[in-house]
Parts: C-alpha cells; sequence; structure tokens
C-alpha cells in the first residue's frame, strides 16, 4: 500500500521534508505503528518523532487518533499539536 | 432554520467590519450579532515580536472549520457564521481571523462564538511562529485552550438559546 506522507510546522522542519510517498511495510497497520516505523528511518525522523504522544495525525484531511487503522488511508499527515485562533 | 456559513482562509486581510455587515444587512429576522477578531499583538511574553507566521494544512483547515461551523448551526438557533482565518506572515496590529455569530437573541450567538473559537484554537490545522530578535520560534499550544474546548463536550448547547 503506497501512501502520501505530509509534515507541517517543526515535524516538517525536523524530517527535512514537505511530504513524501511511502510504501507502508507488512506489520504496520496503525497510525501510532507508523509513527514508531518513521522514526526507525534516520536521524531526522528519530528526532520529529522522539515524543509521538505529542504529534497528531490526520488522515485524509480528518484528525485519528494512533490506534485508528490506516486501512484505506491515501494521504496520512503528521504535525504538532495546533496554535491557530 | 437554515444558517447563511462562510469559511474563507486566505493570505490576504480581511474587513471584520464589512464582513459582520454582509451577515445582517436588509435583514430584520436578526436581533443578535456577536464578532470576535483575534489581532497580532506586538510582545509574546513580555518580548518584542516582529511577525507572526501561520502555517496551515490547505484543505484540511476549511474541511475542519466547516466541520465546526456545522456542529454550532446544529447546536444553536443561528441565522449566520462567517469565520476567516490568514495564513502567511502577519505583522503586529494587523487582524489574524474573526468569528461572527448571529441570530434572533444575543445567547446563541455570544455561545456559538464562543464555542468556535474554543474548537479553532485546538482543532483547526494551523500553527504560528513568532519572529523575536532575528529567531523563528513556534507558538506551543496552552493546556489552557484543550480545557476550554472540552467544556463544550458536555455542554446542552442548544436549551441556552431558549
Amino acid at each position: 500500500m503506497t501512501i502520501k506522507l505530509r509534515y507541517f510546522a517543526w515535524v516538517r522542519e525536523r524530517v527535512g521534508k514537505t511530504e513524501e510517498d511511502i510504501e507502508v511495510p507488512s506489520g504496520v497497520a496503525t497510525v501510532g505503528e507508523l509513527m514508531v516505523w518513521l522514526s526507525s528511518r534516520g536521524e531526522e525522523y528519530a528526532h520529529a518523532f522522539t515524543n509521538p504522544k505529542i504529534i497528531r495525525a490526520a488522515i485524509d484531511r480528518t484528525h485519528v487518533k494512533p490506534q485508528t487503522s490506516l486501512e484505506g488511508a491515501g494521504e496520512i499527515a503528521f504535525f504538532p499539536p495546533m496554535t491557530g485562533g | 432554520m437554515t444558517a447563511t456559513t462562510l469559511v474563507r482562509i486566505q493570505r490576504e486581510p480581511f474587513d471584520a467590519a464589512i464582513e459582520a455587515d454582509k451577515l445582517t444587512h436588509g435583514r430584520t429576522d436578526i436581533g443578535a450579532l456577536v464578532t470576535f477578531t483575534g489581532i497580532c499583538r506586538g510582545d509574546e511574553a513580555g518580548e518584542l515580536i516582529a511577525a507572526l507566521t501561520l502555517e496551515h494544512y490547505p484543505g484540511m483547515a476549511e474541511a475542519e472549520i466547516e466541520r465546526h461551523v456545522a456542529e454550532a448551526v446544529e447546536r444553536w438557533p443561528l441565522l449566520g457564521v462567517t469565520v476567516i482565518h490568514r495564513h502567511g506572515r502577519i505583522v503586529p496590529g494587523e487582524d489574524i481571523m474573526m468569528v461572527a455569530t448571529t441570530s434572533s437573541h444575543r445567547e446563541a450567538a455570544f455561545a456559538a462564538a464562543e464555542f468556535l473559537m474554543d474548537y479553532l484554537k485546538t482543532r483547526a490545522p494551523f500553527w504560528k511562529q513568532v519572529e523575536k530578535a532575528g529567531e523563528k520560534i513556534w507558538v506551543e499550544a496552552k493546556k489552557t485552550d484543550d480545557a476550554a474546548a472540552e467544556r463544550w463536550a458536555a455542554s446542552p448547547g442548544r436549551h441556552a438559546a431558549e
């Protein structure tokens, strides 16, 4: 399964890219598992996902929780807690 | 009751007075208009800032705000809702965003405007960065904003207007 990943704010800065397409490895079924796998992809990812509890995620532009399944996801975004308004 | 709703995400400045007037102009069924405008302050935690830069998630920002506007319309008897949020670089004194709500009576307009603000702060995908002393620093989310949003989860909403 190929999905598009998008990064925002300091997650984007730490990863060093705004988006990328990845092939989800077998065994990675949830958003939380994806974060764990991403953090193993290199220093920049480890830095970005060092504290996954504070990272928020959205699947196809809707907020999701770490336990949410990746099934059917087209685009997954990772970002820090929001500070708009 | 059908409410007129408008959600706009834009880089350019907006005129809150003109936007509020659009909601009420030529109507006689509106008894209350509440507007909130968020303005860029010239200081952050006691230190002078040069500007704010707002990053957003295009597409999701609109969708998320529209979801909350739909919920507000469901919970309170509103006649109109306008939400405008800017992105990009904003200097002190400029408007960042606005919420305007209209209703027959004030309770619904006040409550819905506050509900929308509390949810916007914690759920709409925008991130603020401040420029100060030549540095760019991401603003940290406040726990008090989370608490403000959470109180609406248990609130009955609609009866407040009756």
